[in-house]
């Protein structure tokens, strides 16, 4: 076992873990942040999306114990209080979403993407959210969702 | 799935990797940005004992100016790469083929030595360092080695990485003012090239003076394409490119698979390298 100190959603986070255990999992299993979700075995789906030290990543890709002394961000870190993150807003007023399963990979990613680019173009939108499958949506209101939180975020186009 | 049981060890030298590599035995493995090798040990296909994780590692990360090349760390990250001024403007073909790499989240995590050591003939970047006369710093238990991309990949998923080594950085001729373009061919949802063509022209005079061509999943490793480097010089409009372009299946042996077959690559592998070049050369 190894022990790890990790900042999940603005709380320190300590644990034993076994060195096979997955970001994922242990966020899941560990601490019960339920919200990240795994769909795939092989890094495709971008469902288990969180940020990492300000970055996106595929939490499943991620060892727990390569996080130790990082910063994580889950869907379940984004609102503050009962105030969504605008992210969030633009997808529930665009439906960007269906069955809902890769909602939270889908919103980490566009908050990442909106982090470096707060005007992104359509093109930009669907190469930034490139590693999130849906198999849903068809993408439409995804892509307008992300639009519309640009918008909200305080980006022009 | 959850992989196998293995012990970690994080290193923060080189010289511990090498030892820690040593120590372990055979079951060893590197861990770099885990983008390829974590899917590995996630499906179970590997199970090595011992897992070396190289992340933190300072002296295998960052890019450096040499004076005459580009020094990148193994441990750099894709969207580092891509990022950097000095890969932008003295190996600015580097950056283009690594811009197209996967997604924003493998980008993050993926690093530069993982990619090459890796060496999968799909990827976009070994081509890229074959071209481009790239250089490999291996350290092992014998001390360091500098190896040419030359003969750095040497079959499907194989290099000259020894088992009990690690690759610490790869080092870049600066090839400022040259004009790059990589053009690849891949189907929407997955980012992997069926075929790629990186392409870099130094222009004299409206003409191409020196050509640097590599291709991308054109067989076991990275392809250079040193008949249509040759056939490039003087070249000065599309159709001299194209004719050119022309040769670029020679010499090649891709696999066919449920993408392609070898008679379609070896037609793409002309049409993307007539577009790369056009593009680097500006003329389209
Ligand atoms: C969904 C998906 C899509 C992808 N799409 C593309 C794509 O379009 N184009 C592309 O080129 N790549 C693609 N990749 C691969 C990605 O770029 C990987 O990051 C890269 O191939 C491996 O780099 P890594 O740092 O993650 O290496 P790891 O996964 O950590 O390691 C890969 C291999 O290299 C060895 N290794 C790593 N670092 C060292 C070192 N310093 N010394 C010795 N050995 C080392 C490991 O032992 C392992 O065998 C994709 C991957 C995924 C999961
Ligand atoms: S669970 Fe599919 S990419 Fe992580
Ligand atoms: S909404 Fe169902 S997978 Fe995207």
């Amino acid at each position: 076992m190894q022990h790890i100190s990790v900042t999940v959603d603005g709380t320190v986070c300590e644990s034993e873990v076994e060195p096979r255990t997955l970001l994922v999992h242990w966020l899941r299993e560990g601490l019960g942040k339920v919200g990240t979700v795994v769909g795939c075995d092989t890094s495709n789906c971008g469902a288990c999306t969180i940020l990492v030290d300000g970055q996106s990543v595929k939490s499943c890709s991620m060892l727990a114990v390569q996080a130790d002394g990082c910063k994580v961000t889950t869907i379940q870190g984004l609102s503050t209080g009962d105030d969504w993150h605008p992210v969030q807003t633009a997808f529930k007023e665009c439906h960007g979403l269906q069955c809902g399963y890769c909602t939270p990979g889908m919103v980490m990613s566009t908050v990442d993407l909106l982090s470096e680019n707060p005007n992104p173009t359509e093109e930009e939108i669907r190469e930034g959210i490139h590693g999130n499958l849906c198999r849903c949506t068809g993408y439409h209101n995804i892509v307008k969702s992300v639009q519309y939180a640009a918008e909200l975020m305080g980006g022009t186009k | 799935m959850i992989p196998a049981k293995f012990d970690y060890v994080r290193p923060s030298t080189v010289d511990e990797a090498v030892a820690a590599l040593a120590a372990g035995g055979d079951d060893a493995k590197v861990l770099g940005g885990g983008q390829s090798l974590m899917p590995v040990l996630r499906l179970r296909l590997g199970e090595p004992s011992v897992v070396i994780d190289t992340t933190r590692i300072d002296e295998m990360k960052g890019i450096t100016d040499s004076g005459t090349a580009i020094v990148i760390g193994a441990g750099t990250t894709h969207d580092e790469v891509t990022k950097s001024a000095l890969v932008r403007d003295h190996v600015a073909l580097l950056a283009a083929a690594t811009e197209t790499v996967a997604d924003r989240q493998i980008r993050h995590r993926g690093t530069m030595g993982g990619a090459m050591a890796h060496a999968d003939p799909a990827g976009d970047q070994p081509p890229v360092a074959l071209a481009l006369d790239a250089s490999f710093t291996i350290a092992g238990p014998g001390g360091r080695r500098t190896v040419p991309a030359s003969e750095f990949f040497v079959d499907y998923f194989t290099t000259a990485v020894g088992p009990d080594e690690v690759l610490v950085s790869v080092t870049f001729p600066k090839y400022t003012g040259w004009g790059a373009h990589y053009e690849k061919f891949n189907r929407t949802a997955q980012a992997w090239a069926i075929v790629g063509a990186s392409a870099a022209v130094r222009m004299d005079g409206g003409a191409i003076a020196e050509a640097r061509i590599g291709l991308t999943n054109m067989g076991p490793g990275p392809v250079r394409a040193s008949a249509v480097e040759a056939a490039l010089i003087g070249a000065s409009s599309l159709d001299a490119i194209a004719a050119a372009a022309e040769q670029a299946a020679e010499g090649t042996s891709p696999n066919a698979d449920i993408h392609a077959d070898v008679e379609y690559r070896e037609h793409l592998a002309r049409v993307l390298t007539r577009r790369a070049v056009a593009k680097a050369a500006g003329l389209a």
